[in-house]
Formats: C-alpha cells, structure tokens, sequence
C-alpha cells in the first residue's frame, strides 16, 4: 500500500545493519543533507583497494538511514573504482524505488559519504551509469537533486 | 464537497467566507482538499492582494517619483498609498517606515549603516537563543568585520529568554545593540520586547526587533515596543514576495549614512560627492517594487478589516486546541510555552520515532502542509538537542477542523512506522 514507507524500509530504519563506530579505520567521512538536518557519518577498513569492512552512523529520516543500511552489505568487499561508478540508478534498485526530488538527497547521503571517503569528492552521486555524461547534464542533474 | 464545519469564533466574518478570499485554498493535493499550516514560512494571499499587483499593471504601470503623466502620478500614489496604510497599521509615521526586500534586508540594512558606525573593537552585539538565521548571521558577519563579540541570551525550560542573563550580559557596559524577535518561528514564544527595550536602553544599548512573525499575527504598535528599529515582511502577512519593512526611529534614520547608493535616494549629485534625499528616500535607492507595495498595503486592508485584536484571540483560541490535540497524542513532544497566551499561533513538535522530515511527507500525502527542518534556527536547534522539528503554524484562514486534520495525518504517521 504504502511503496516509500514499506516494511522493508521500516526495517532498516528501526535496526539499520553495520551501524556504529569500527576502529580502527582507514578513511572516513561525514555530511549533512542542508534540507532536513540528516547526518551520516562512514568509517572503512580498507583491504588494498577493496572495503573490507564498514559503519555507518549517523541521525535522520527514514530514508537516509534506511538506504545507508540497505546498501552497507552490498558496499562490502568493492574496490575504489567500483564504488566511485555507483551513482543513482544503483539507490534506485537496492531501495526497488525511485524516489522523488525532495527525498532524493536523503537516499543518496550514504553513498555520498563513502564515495567522498574513498575518492575525496564532495559532490553528489551522478545519476547517469557508465557512460560519460556531457557537463550540462551532470549541472542539470546535480539541481534536480 | 466537504462541509465546513469550523467557526471562525473571534473573527468578525465566518471562517468559509474568509477562505472563499484565498484562492489557492480551493486546491486538491493527491485529492483531497489543502489544509495549509505553513504559515510562519509563507502566508497564502488573498485575491484582493492578488488583484491589487494585477490591477497596477494593468492599469497604472509608470517609474515613481519621475514622470509627470498620468500613469507616474497613479503609480507614485499607490506606492505612498501603501507606505501611508502600512505606517498606519503599526502606528509609525509614514517617514520611518522604509520599503526593503524582506526581513533580512531590513536588518542588513541597519549592520550596514547604523551598526558600521556604533559598534566598535571590544563591543558587544546581543541576540537570543531563538532567533532565525537572518537575526544572527547579519551580526556575526558585523563582530568579525568590526572585532566585536557576539554573545546569546539564553533560554528558561519552557522557552523563555532568561531575563537575568540578559541583565548580566548588560551589566558589563558593552553591548550596543540587542537583536532579538518578538515571536520565535520554532518556539512560539512572545518576548516582552519593552520590557527587555527597557533594560537594554537603561544600560546604553539599541535595541533591533525582528518582528517578521509578529506582525501578521499581533496588534502591534510600535511606539509601545521600545524599539529602536524594527523588520518585518509582506509575504508572511498575507502580502506578496519581494517587499519588506524598516522601521527606525526618525533620529536614528536621520543620522545614519545611506545604504545602497544609486537613484532616488539622492538631493544632489555633484561630480565628486552627493546630498541624500528626505527619510525614507535615502534608504531606497533604484527603482522600487512598486507592485509590490501595491499589494501589501491590500494585505493590510485586509487584515485591518478583520482587525488584529481579533487575528489573534482566533489564532490563540485555535493554538490551544492545536496544544490540546498533539498534546494527546502518545510519542508526541512539544516545544515552546505550554499556555497559548505566551505564544504565537504555531507548533513545533518531535514524534519519537519518526523523523520530521518523514512526518511531513506522509502529512502532504493527506494534503497537509507543514514544515519540516532546523527552521533557518540551528543555534536554537543545538539547545533543543534535536536536528529538526515539524511544525504547524496558523492564520486566519484556518480552523479546528484544519487542526483534526492534521491530528489525523500524525496519527497516519504514527500508524505507518509501528512502534
């Protein structure tokens, strides 16, 4: 009935999964969606180039802690160059919704922190895939979200 | 059609008559009809406001001040027309009230002009706990610009400005000026601004009013505020975007350098240097927002015929049943003074459990419109221990049925995220 609101995101809101500090870590990040005051913090023990672990922590609506989790298990074990391709689409998918232009930030503020501890970016995922996409677009994009 | 049962109460005319006057009321969100409680972020307008920014372009659109036809004469008179109806409904003289943007640029104003030249190295610039970000970046901007200190009164459990801390801040003989609100947009709270003027004039500082949530919902007078200077903003009074006031007192107006250079607000221009025009002149250069104008003086039309006294006994009758009803509802916290007669006409409130940000999508999804976020007041958030807070907040047009309608929404809420 309710697509946002529904039990599989509940539950990942009230018992998000690898939540909490892990120490030692090896790169870290911390954001804030400016519209609503969630916060979402990242630790990542790093194995070469690849996340051998990870924790996220952090404060928010249902849906950027929910997505946080929901992605946490799926971050597990991808290198670098994968995690800095994630954009959109892949929130999209692991959340089975596409969420509207308010709500868009909160879904993308997990991968945001661990694409900016990984790569040091401070820009929101993109949300075209693989190809490159022209500058106008990404610009266009980057408003809408 | 849904029947309407709210009354208006305290209101001279019936609340379905009232909301037959704003248009955008008539809406359906996701098929139900809109119950709009965002009002301490945007008032609705009704369509005498609406008709007044029409008509002037219809039928009067002319430069002020200038021209000699017909059309400049009609314009000008509209635009001092408004600035007189204004004055009028907060019992000023139509030379101190000055025609700005918004709010912030009222204040703006005053760090750029009067500030600038009072406050020095070593001063100290008051504001409160619970002011908006347009009452306390402006002074922040100035103490690091000047090398002056920023310091905040405090708040009592309830939300309330800790009276002794402030007289210990004024105590030590630098502050120069206090900027605080009369109405907080988070808490609700009424500050005695005479009585905090009082004190502050009594240890040598100004006092700055931010009075953007007061005047769409208080009688107020001026003279009787004790302050110094005072900002507010049209579109929260029913009024249009884009135009705002600055009030000071004639002698500091008078004595203070212009702000923004330009036309308008000279006497004369020779090559080298300028005389400044009459009050309010100086203090608006380049051309104004004419239409604008034209719409608040309806604005304040409108209210006057409802009358303020009566705005808010409707307003403060409906707080109270708003305290009343969330006040029932399990998981549900509230901010603010707890007696509707300390407050302004809103609501801010936390359900344990939910996010606000998630209690206000699901409220829209019932065609209720409320806030969500730090509401531009995170130093006020820090002190609440929260990141954000929903709120609901109140006009003339809405009614207890408004308020069970958004009681339902939270209940919805509530039922959606279990325990």
């Amino acid at each position: 009935m309710d697509e946002l609101y529904r039990e599989y995101i509940l539950d990942h809101y009230k018992n998000p999964r690898n939540f909490g500090e892990l120490e030692p870590h090896d790169v870290e990040c911390f954001d804030r969606n400016p519209l609503c005051g969630d916060e979402m913090g990242v630790h990542i023990k790093l194995d070469g180039d690849r996340i051998a672990d990870l924790r996220f922590h952090g404060q928010g609506c249902a849906i950027s802690q929910a997505a946080a989790s929901i992605i946490s298990d799926e971050l597990m074990g991808k290198t670098v160059s994968e995690v800095a391709s994630l954009d959109r689409s892949f929130i999209a998918e692991e959340l089975g919704l596409e969420l509207s232009p308010t709500r868009l930030k909160c879904g993308l503020l997990g991968l945001k922190v661990v694409q900016g501890a990984l790569l040091g970016t401070d820009e929101w995922p993109t949300g075209t895939p693989e190809d490159d996409p022209a500058a106008e677009d990404v610009a266009k994009l980057r408003n809408e979200i | 059609m849904e029947t309407v049962t709210a009354t208006a109460g305290s209101l001279p005319r019936g609340l379905a008559e009232i909301r037959a006057d704003f248009p955008v009321l008539a809406r359906r969100i996701n098929g139900k009809p809109l119950v709009y409680v965002d009002n301490a972020a945007t008032s609705q307008k009704p369509a005498s406001v609406i008709e007044a920014i029409s008509s002037y372009y219809r039928e009067s659109n002319a430069n002020i001040h200038r021209s000699m036809h017909a059309l400049a004469a009609e314009a000008t008179e509209l635009y001092e027309g408004a600035r007189s109806r204004v004055a009028a409904f907060v019992g000023a003289s139509p030379e101190e009230i000055v025609f700005v943007r918004n709010a912030t640029e009222a204040i703006n104003l005053v760090r750029f002009t009067w500030a600038r030249e009072h406050v020095d190295a070593g001063d100290t610039v008051l504001v409160t706990r619970m002011e908006h970000h347009s009452n306390v970046v402006p002074w922040q901007l100035l103490c690091a610009e000047q090398g002056a200190r920023l310091a905040y009164v405090e708040l009592d459990a309830e939300g309330r400005l800790d009276l002794d801390g402030l007289d210990a801040l004024l105590a030590t003989g630098d502050v120069k000026l206090i900027a605080l609100t009369q109405v907080s947009n988070v808490l609700g709270t009424i500050n005695p601004v005479a009585e905090i003027a009082a004190r502050a004039h009594a240890a040598g500082a100004k006092v700055l009013v931010d009075g953007a949530q007061a005047v769409p919902q208080l009688p107020v007078d001026l003279g009787q505020t004790g302050a110094d200077f005072y900002a507010f903003t049209g579109h929260k009074m029913l009024g249009p975007t884009g135009i705002g006031v600055l009030w000071g007192r004639r002698e500091l107006l008078e004595e203070m350098p212009p702000f923004l250079g330009g036309g308008s607000m000279i006497r004369m221009v020779a090559d080298d240097h300028s005389t400044w025009a009459a009050l309010p002149a100086k203090f608006e250069a380049g051309t104004p927002a004419i239409a604008e104008a034209a719409g608040l003086g309806a604005a304040v039309d409108y209210l006057s015929g409802l009358g303020m006294d009566s705005v808010r006994a409707h307003e403060r009758d409906l707080t109270a049943y708003a305290l009343e009803r969330l006040g029932a509802i399990d998981r549900l916290t509230i901010y603010g003074p707890e007696d509707a007669s300390e407050r302004g006409s809103l609501v801010s409130f936390t359900v344990a459990g939910v996010h606000p940000h998630d209690i206000a999508e699901i409220c829209n999804r019932e065609a209720v419109a409320i806030r969500a976020g730090h509401h531009c007041a995170q130093p006020l958030m820090r002190q609440l221990g929260v990141p954000a807070t929903a709120r609901a907040s109140f006009s003339v047009y809405n009614g207890r049925d408004d308020v069970d309608r958004l009681t339902a929404a939270l209940e919805a809420a509530i039922t959606i995220f279990g325990t």
